[in-house]
């Protein structure tokens, strides 16, 4: 289990050790601030998917329920991608300018919506401790986890609201995140069916 | 056109047909029995020539007083490999990816509507009718990001002329190549294809819009928009049509590919202005392409630079109004 966290620590790092070393050596394409905009960017929703397929896999197949050890983690790294994705644009698009952000945030919906997927995500991080939980109470820090599919949904809107009329370049995270959510209602349907069916094959 | 190190297939350059033989094969054509040997050849050698050997075909060219001086060029490579030509794909890497099939030869630029009759150009004819320019522009893409590119070409009015327009014509409409053979972002991007673009007639006659056959001392590479484009470096590159077949002179403003798709973001004007910011991106500012990413962004000039030449014919206009 250890080996499989470092292994997970490492396939979250070594994509930011490797885009930071290629921006030291002026590597980055032709254009280095879009680059590594789409590069966090896709990092923080795929993180984010990936983060929320946990659930559904564990209750469709028993014998991976131990993933759900890794899910906060990979939610925090979700996180993670969605600060430095933040933070490229704060630097390379407003350029540490309040005046410009107030401007993006009050006239593009885009930002809007990508500063709101990365808000719907501070609460979450902030209580990702076991400690948090105590002291919420299971039930409560369940409900407010519900936001991740905010965030998720909110990331995705802000993907499409970003990119020109169409770009169909959006399509493939939305779909995945689209599986991931609908396998929820799919899931909970199979875990009832099986159950009746064990019911009734008990009372016989 | 794909950037191959030379000779990767098998190809020396003695073996590609010299410019001047290239230019003149009408007349070796005529040359009775000789032509046929050659016609015959010629598809077979269309074959065998790879898609690239236009990019390297150099240019005789002259300076200019239009040229914008003292800036630093833009890499080769950069200008080759970072594209929006949505008739290869809407990736900035697709041109240079799927450019390769597209074909510039034969090639010719058909002339209609308000002119005194229709006329066709051949393509070698018309990189012969003035002699070519070194022109270094600012390119300054709607997107917020500029390069410096050194084109080579001819004052698009000078073609004008040759087309002999009427009175009655107002603005200049340009239809780039539809063909999805060639082009296989026509089918798989949803856009109202041919790619169309236009000008008033007073911007497409300013001396500084450019019909555009090279590039870096050499003709245009596929991805660029060969064999022929315009060149509006006040404009935002969209309005700068590539791989052009159809001139169309008419007598009120043209229909324009991204004004159709989304005319609250891309106006028929389209003139490079920070203080019309796109609704999705401020335009004060542009990142440079090549630019190391600390350094990447610098301010956006009004008219891209070049306002004491072109501002005077927006006089009176609002430009808040008419972006």
């Amino acid at each position: 289990m250890i080996f499989l966290k470092v292994l997970v620590h490492v396939a979250c790092l070594a994509p930011i050790a490797w885009l930071v070393a290629r921006g030291f050596q002026n590597n980055l394409g032709p254009d280095p601030t879009h680059t590594v905009t789409f590069f966090t960017g896709h990092g923080t929703l795929r993180l984010l998917v990936i983060t929320l397929a946990i659930s559904p896999i564990r209750k469709l197949i028993p014998k991976l329920a131990w993933i759900i050890r890794f899910r906060r983690m990979l939610g925090l790294y979700a996180f993670f991608y969605g600060c430095l994705h933040l933070m490229t644009y704060v630097w390379l698009y407003a350029g540490f300018s309040w005046a410009a952000m107030v401007d993006d945030i009050s006239q593009r919906r885009f930002i809007t919506a990508g500063l709101a997927a990365w808000v719907l995500m501070v609460p979450l991080a902030l209580t990702s401790t076991a400690w948090s939980i105590r002291k919420l109470g299971g039930r409560n820090w369940q409900r407010l986890h519900w936001l991740i599919y905010l965030a998720a949904i909110a990331g995705v809107v802000h993907y499409w609201w970003g990119v020109k009329q169409g770009d169909r370049t959006p399509m493939e995270i939305t779909v995945t995140l689209a599986i991931v959510l609908a396998a929820r209602p799919v899931v909970a349907w199979v875990r009832l069916r099986m159950a009746a069916g064990q019911r009734v094959r008990s009372s016989l | 056109m794909l950037i191959r190190k030379s000779n990767s297939d098998g190809i020396t350059s003695s073996e590609i047909t010299p410019r001047s033989a290239y230019m003149n094969r009408r007349a070796f054509m005529a040359a009775g029995a000789v032509g046929a040997v050659a016609l015959a050849a010629d598809p077979v050698a269309h074959l065998l020539r790879p898609k690239t050997v236009q990019a390297d075909t150099k240019l005789a060219t002259v300076p200019s007083p239009l040229s914008t001086k003292g800036l630093p060029l833009t890499s080769f490579y950069d200008i080759t490999h970072y594209n929006n030509f949505y008739e290869f794909g809407t990736n900035k890497d697709d041109p240079a990816n799927h450019a390769g099939s597209l074909r510039t030869r034969p090639w010719s630029i058909h002339v209609e509507g308000e002119v005194k009759q229709k006329k066709t150009f051949d393509i070698d004819d018309l990189m012969k009718l003035r002699p070519l320019e070194d022109r270094v522009y600012r390119f300054r893409c709607v997107e917020a990001w500029s390069m410096v590119i050194p084109w080579i070409g001819y004052s698009l009015s000078e073609f004008i002329k040759q087309c002999d327009p009427l009175p009655s014509a107002k603005f200049v409409q340009f239809l780039s190549l539809d063909n999805p053979s060639e082009e296989p972002g026509i089918t798989s991007v949803n856009l109202d294809w041919p790619y169309s673009e236009g000008l008033r007639m007073d911007e497409a006659m300013h001396p500084l819009t450019l019909l555009t056959f090279g590039m870096y001392g050499q003709v245009l590479p596929n991805q660029d928009g060969a064999p022929v484009r315009v060149v509006v470096p006040w404009k935002y590159g969209f309005k700068s049509a590539k791989s052009i077949v159809k001139v169309r002179f008419v007598k009120k403003e043209p229909h324009t590919t991204w004004n159709d798709m989304a005319p609250n973001e891309y106006g028929f004007y389209s003139n490079v202005n920070p203080n019309v910011n796109h609704p999705r991106w401020s335009q004060k500012t542009e990142r440079v392409i090549g630019a190391p990413i600390w350094k990447q962004r610098q301010p956006t000039l009004m008219f891209n630079g070049y306002g004491d030449q072109v501002a005077s014919m927006y006089s009176g206009m609002d430009l808040k109004k008419n972006y």
